[in-house]
């Protein structure tokens, strides 16, 4: 997009989105300042110093926008958040998978809710604080590229954005490393300049996860006692009370009494949500060499079904880039499916977390993790449970 | 690019937002500056605090004249949050201590935040027994639910509190009935009266209320500066001790420019208050016809019941208030939703929910209100802007609908 545009500047109260928005004015549009109320009781979720749902962050963001000059409200999104990324949050742990919630708040909150208010009350774009990239292509799309500073590089969380969501975003610092974006914070008088990142996820306090989901999901399945068992083995090696407080490639906080047989290391391999079973075993039981993925969403142009395709992958967020090949099938109907062989193998990857494609710096798209096969393992428990768990 | 093109700009402010705050007359300025040179402590024994206290003393009385009632009978404040604070708290504490029985509160369930979050907190914290009373559909009291709690045990009623007037739909309410009411069983009452000094007569001898509380900024005078006018021989419970300055029932050195300021503006507001009525209720209905010439389907909150001249609370149906507000903000005119914000975050006005609105209805409301700066041009500037803005409100609720 070029020209003077109207746009809406997502801030969050950090100090990203402060200086994006500084950057938007400066880049000659006209900009008014929203944050996003994504509780209704802000104290409900988290509090403290960090994080987007407290009111401190809404007072931040407030006084960024004065101090930028431009207008400022507050937009309640908190119905939106809670159905669409909190409920799916929920379910998804429920399920025994381990869910972004960030990528699922930029497909449905920022880029889409947000983006459609905007776009419907008169606006043309939404800028946010993102570290990544846009170009416009050779056939004219919107190309969705890492940043810059690759230690800081977001394209990961973007990875599902569309192309009718790109053409309306702005990320004014894809081009940008922290230190220098906090130094500019600090030059424009902006006072979240020092403020910490937020790294924990926002609605949960004090980053305990177990402890917000136990709360949450009460007795929701799989909410109640399972076994930890070996899983070369079959061994019961110990109890847990909710399969939500385990992740695949966890090794802390365990509780099982004694050590291997070998003395070495045991991880979290597999959950079964239906039966609760965690299911523990050496570190080699980690290997990840292909995967499965489905629900994709391309950033442009899809990838012809059927054709395998050479691309590098990313499995988490702030993770290793991959070199893999990718293979789209479609069963007619609309449904795509996408196979993933890595070159490089991945280690402790979880049914749930995003697969994000890349083709050199630029994103080609994104699909959820359903399964994981190790090539060389006896076991294949992963694409069981993933199965039962469908 | 959206298919939309931007509206153009406006070049100028209508401030259509008198019942948040209105813009400072210049009598109130002129006091105020006049006094803030002044050295003296009101509370100072020697020439300079003898003058301090002249001058709050001549404001009070000033007060007492505009209002109807003794000087004596004048608390001032720091406000009208802190007045409602101290009548409800002072009353609720001093009448438990005088009989452990009267534990029940009765509120209107349209009272302002400062009374109704003051009531909740008697009730988590004291031991209170909150009774909120009902309103009707246009949002007036219903007199025969307050009779019927106070006769079904009137020794356990500590106070009842319902406002002079709506802040938000600007509905009248029939304070008369409720201190007869009241006083039937030995009840005292208390009103909240900021939005109806200046705008309708107030005179507390003649209403018979208990307690009522009024404040500077809502009519030309400046923010900080209120009164709880408190029936001689009424016995209150202090909220801030030290000094006692204020009849032991309110402590703190008493802020003479502010209160000179107070007293200029309630003066002249109360004067005025006749032709201020005749012209704004012009005005308001040259607003409310002219909005719905351009919005036919706009729904007048409160509907026939009397109100104040200068408040309209109109609903726009399919549109969120907060988005009408964004886009008249763009438009340079300057609204309320009406409803209370915590961090900023828009709820539906409990007004508007006790009026029997659903959540989606109260949402949809914008509350337009006119004061001693309000003109023609200033209702010209919103009927101008607000067909296409009502236009793009909707468009925004149906796609986020879809």
């Amino acid at each position: 997009m070029t020209g003077r545009l109207r746009v809406v500047a997502a801030m969050s109260g950090g100090v990203d989105s402060a200086v994006a928005a500084a950057r938007a004015v400066e880049a000659g549009h006209d900009v008014t300042g929203v944050h996003l109320a994504l509780s209704r009781n802000p104290a409900s979720y988290r509090s403290g110093a960090r994080g987007c749902c407290t009111i401190e962050d809404s007072n931040d963001a407030r006084r960024a926008a004065d101090v930028i000059g431009i207008p400022f409200y507050v937009w309640d999104m908190s119905a939106e958040f809670h159905d669409d990324v909190v409920v799916d949050f929920m379910d998804e742990y429920a399920a025994g998978r381990t869910p972004n919630p960030c990528l699922r708040c930029n497909e449905k909150i920022k880029f889409a809710a947000v983006l459609d208010r905007a776009l419907a009350l008169g606006f043309d774009a939404v800028a946010t604080g993102h570290y990544a990239q846009l170009r416009t292509g050779a056939d004219g799309l919107v190309e969705l590229h890492r940043a810059g500073d690759t230690a800081k590089d977001q394209s990961y969380v973007l990875g599902v954005l569309d192309q009718s969501q790109l053409a309306h975003s702005l990320f004014p610092l894809g081009d940008s490393e922290k230190p220098a974006v906090r130094r500019e914070a600090a030059e424009r008088g902006l006072l979240v300049a020092d403020k910490p990142d937020s790294t924990d996820i926002c609605f949960v306090a004090d980053g305990d996860n177990t402890g917000w989901l136990a709360e949450k999901l009460g007795d929701r399945a799989p909410n109640h006692g399972g076994d930890i068992v070996d899983d070369a083995t079959g061994e019961v090696l110990g109890r847990h009370t909710g399969t939500y407080g385990y992740t695949i490639g966890q090794r802390k906080g365990l509780r099982i009494g004694r050590p291997a047989p070998d003395g070495k290391p045991r991880f979290v391999l597999d959950i079964e949500p239906v039966s609760g079973t965690v299911r523990v075993g050496p570190r080699a039981g980690l290997r990840v060499d292909a995967l499965r993925a489905d629900r994709p969403r391309w950033c442009g142009a899809a990838p012809s079904p059927g054709a395998p395709m050479a691309c590098t992958v990313q499995l988490r967020a702030h993770g290793a880039e991959h070199r893999a090949e990718l293979r789209v099938d479609d069963d007619g109907e609309g449904t795509q499916t996408v196979h993933v062989d890595l070159l490089d193998p991945a280690e402790g990857i979880a049914p749930g977390q995003a697969v994000v494609v890349y083709d050199g710096t630029r994103v080609v798209g994104s699909a959820t993790i359903a399964a994981t096969v190790r090539a060389t393992a006896t076991a294949t428990s992963a694409t069981a449970a993933a199965g039962a768990a469908r | 690019m959206s298919e939309t093109s931007p509206l153009p700009a406006a070049p100028r402010r209508a401030y259509l937002d008198h019942a948040a705050t209105t813009p400072m007359r210049v009598e109130a300025r002129e006091a105020l500056v006049a006094h803030l040179d002044l050295v003296g402590n009101p509370s100072s024994l020697h020439a300079a605090g003898r003058e301090a206290r002249r001058v709050v003393e001549e404001s009070r009385e000033t007060v007492a004249d505009a209002l109807g009632c003794r000087p004596g009978e004048v608390v001032l404040t720091a406000g009208g949050t802190e007045s409602d604070n101290l009548a409800l708290k002072g009353l609720f504490w001093s009448r438990r201590a005088a009989d452990p029985r009267r534990v029940r509160v009765l509120v209107s369930a349209v009272e302002h935040h400062a009374v109704l979050d003051t009531a909740v907190w008697l009730a988590e914290h004291e031991g209170a027994t909150l009774e909120l009373l009902p309103v009707d559909a246009r949002g007036r009291l219903d007199v025969a639910a307050l009779e019927a709690t106070l006769v079904a045990d009137p020794t356990s009623v500590a106070l009842v509190s319902v406002m002079w007037a709506n802040n938000e739909t600007g509905v009248l309410q029939p304070v008369e009935a409720v201190v007869a009411a009241a006083h039937a069983h030995g009840v005292p009452v208390h009103t909240d009266a900021i939005q109806a000094v200046g705008s309708v007569p107030v005179d507390v001898a003649a209403s018979g209320v208990d307690l009522l509380t009024a404040t500077a900024h809502k009519v030309g005078g400046p923010h900080g500066a209120g009164v709880l006018v408190a029936r001689r021989g009424l016995d209150l419970t202090p909220l801030l001790h030290g000094g006692g300055q204020e009849r032991d029932l309110r402590s703190g050195t008493v802020g003479v420019p502010a209160v000179a300021g107070l007293a200029a503006a309630f003066e002249s507001a109360v004067k005025e208050q006749v032709d201020h009525a005749t012209r704004v209720s012009h005005l308001r209905d040259t607003l409310v016809e002219g909005v719905r010439a351009v919005v036919p389907d706009v729904v007048l909150n409160g509907g026939d019941a009397e109100k104040l001249p200068g408040i309209a609370n109109l609903r726009f149906p399919e549109c969120e208030g907060d988005s009408l507000l964004m886009l008249l903000d763009a438009q340079g005119v300057e609204v309320s939703t009406g409803s209370a914000c915590s961090a900023g975050v828009p709820q539906a006005s409990h007004v508007l929910l006790a009026m029997g609105q659903s959540e989606e209805e109260a949402r949809s409301s914008l509350r337009f209100s006119l004061g001693h700066t309000s003109t023609e041009a200033d209702v010209a500037a919103l009927v101008a802007a607000i067909g296409p803005v009502v236009e793009r409100a909707r468009t925004a609720t149906r796609r986020v609908r879809r």
